[in-house]
């Protein structure tokens, strides 16, 4: 089976500002990726270019064996991605929503039916299925984004900040749902939550300003930290050394 | 599910669950019937036929059709909801037209709510019903012309008022090209040719012709390639910039 995910060198400028600068890594199936950096460190651009939203400037993305670029359908259909802040149609029901999601995945006959029926338990959105989306509060809509994502049981997954407006039961259960899903697909989430990354990430990546700065296993990244936290680990990566010791 | 009709069945059934709809739907039939009767003088022209009530339709589209299109993508870029649709697996163009249909037979269904004019006439005398049906037909394909510029013009811009405004000036010229008051901005530079092709553009001269009861078939491919080519820049526009 081919990688999950291969990022080679990906940039995207915007005008004269670099977002994302010559970034690569991999993800094998079977594996969660936590994607950190401070805000606007290209976490979000690097997911969209990944998803086929965005068009990286130079550099490739392959998914599952497809290069975004060539075959963006390919990708797009094994992908799901909860794109950041969780849009969604806000006039629709959370159940006619599953629907059209469902049809442009092509889902069809029982297994449609069953499939929907399974993430709205799944994910725990009985209570408010018949409720127009616009009238639910940030975590329910965070909820359905997720349901949204994993309707096809897609083996690569990209969410972005899956647990963000979340309360903390609602966390709890999102890091479960995920660490479920992870024994065979590839799953990359960004976040602002470092415990987090503890939590369910096999490894995590930093980036900042649009560079790579770390990869590796979140016992690697607190083991850069001499005081054995990964907050202070986080910010010794991303501000330098000597700016964290003299805060 | 084809994804285009899929699309195409999201849009239409959206229009019903909001109370744009019923809103656009009453609003059309309230004014086809002003205009018909006041403006368009019908009982007192003694004539069995619904020219008064054809001959108004383009001034209408060029108010009603862009409040329909208008947000057609503009909604989508200002909510987001365009990450989540061009990162399913949908063709732009399977999104572009199934959404322009979705528009197209909803204006089709307000459309033919106008029948009650159509039983009036017969009612009232004997009209030649097939001169009315290849009216209905090229108002409806000239709205598809006006929606394809609005629905266009609404992949710019976040704003729904711009696009409104922008679709209402641009179909204002398509329907009066024409005239001396487009045309005089040509004359003098441009060369005759191109003079002529642009008075061959008026939404006006062609809906008139069809409204005779001559469906021709150069009034047809006129709309046609109209509605193609606004599509056309429609999936280039979404193309190119749907993430700014």
């Amino acid at each position: 089976m081919p990688e999950a995910i291969k990022v080679q060198s990906l940039r995207k400028t915007f005008g004269p500002i670099n977002a994302v600068n010559g970034v690569s890594f991999d993800v094998q199936h079977g594996e969660v990726l936590g994607f950190l950096g401070p805000n606007g460190a290209g976490k979000s651009t690097t997911m969209k270019m990944i998803t086929g939203f965005l068009e990286p400037s130079a550099g490739t993305v392959i998914v599952n064996g497809h290069d975004v670029l060539e075959n963006p359908l390919a990708v797009k259909r094994s992908i799901g991605y909860l794109p950041e802040g969780a849009p969604a149609y806000g006039e629709m029901t959370v159940r006619s929503f599953l629907n059209f999601i469902a049809d442009v995945r092509q889902l069809t006959g029982t297994k449609r039916k069953q499939r929907i029926d399974e993430v709205i338990e799944l994910i725990n959105i009985q209570g408010v299925v018949n409720q127009s989306i616009e009238t639910l509060s940030k975590g329910y809509k965070r909820r359905v984004g997720l349901a949204q994502a994993i309707l096809h049981d897609p083996n690569v997954l990209i969410l972005d900040e899956p647990t963000d407006g979340l309360d903390p039961n609602q966390k709890h259960e999102v890091r479960k749902l995920i660490q479920d899903m992870s024994h065979d697909k590839a799953i990359v989430i960004s976040t602002h939550i470092l415990e987090e990354v503890d939590a369910v990430c096999s490894r995590a990546i930093i980036i900042s300003k649009g560079n790579l700065l770390f990869d590796g296993t979140p016992t690697e990244l607190i083991g850069k930290s001499d005081r054995g936290d990964i907050d202070h680990a986080f910010r010794m990566i991303t501000r330098g050394n000597e700016q964290v010791e003299a805060s | 599910m084809n994804t285009l009709f899929a699309i195409f069945k999201r849009e239409f059934t959206s229009y019903f669950v909001t109370p744009v709809a019923y809103v656009f739907i009453v609003i059309f039939l309230f004014m086809t019937g002003i205009f018909t009767f006041y403006l368009g003088a019908f009982y007192e022209s003694n004539q069995a036929d619904l020219q008064p009530f054809f001959r108004f339709h383009p001034w209408l589209y060029l108010f009603l059709i862009p409040a329909i299109s208008m947000r057609l993508w503009s909604d989508e870029r200002k909510s987001g909801s365009i990450e989540l649709l061009m990162t399913l697996p949908v063709s732009i163009a399977d999104a572009v037209v199934g959404k322009y249909l979705a528009a197209w037979c909803f204006t089709a269904v307000a459309l033919l709510l106008t029948f009650p004019m159509w039983l009036t006439v017969n009612y009232l005398g004997d009209p030649d019903n097939t001169v009315i049906l290849a009216s209905y037909i090229g108002s409806l394909i000239m709205a598809g012309g006006f929606l394809a510029i609005g629905s266009c013009i609404s992949a710019f811009t976040k704003s729904q008022v711009i696009a409104f405004v922008i679709s209402v000036v641009i179909s204002f010229m398509f329907i009066l090209s024409g005239f001396p008051m487009v045309l005089d901005l040509f004359q003098g530079w441009a060369p005759q040719a191109l003079i002529d092709a642009i008075a061959s553009f008026s939404f006006l001269t062609h809906f008139t012709s069809i409204t005779k009861g001559v469906i021709d078939i150069r009034d047809i491919i006129y709309f046609t390639a109209l509605i193609a080519f606004w599509l056309y820049i429609n999936v280039v526009v979404i193309e190119t910039k749907k993430a700014s």
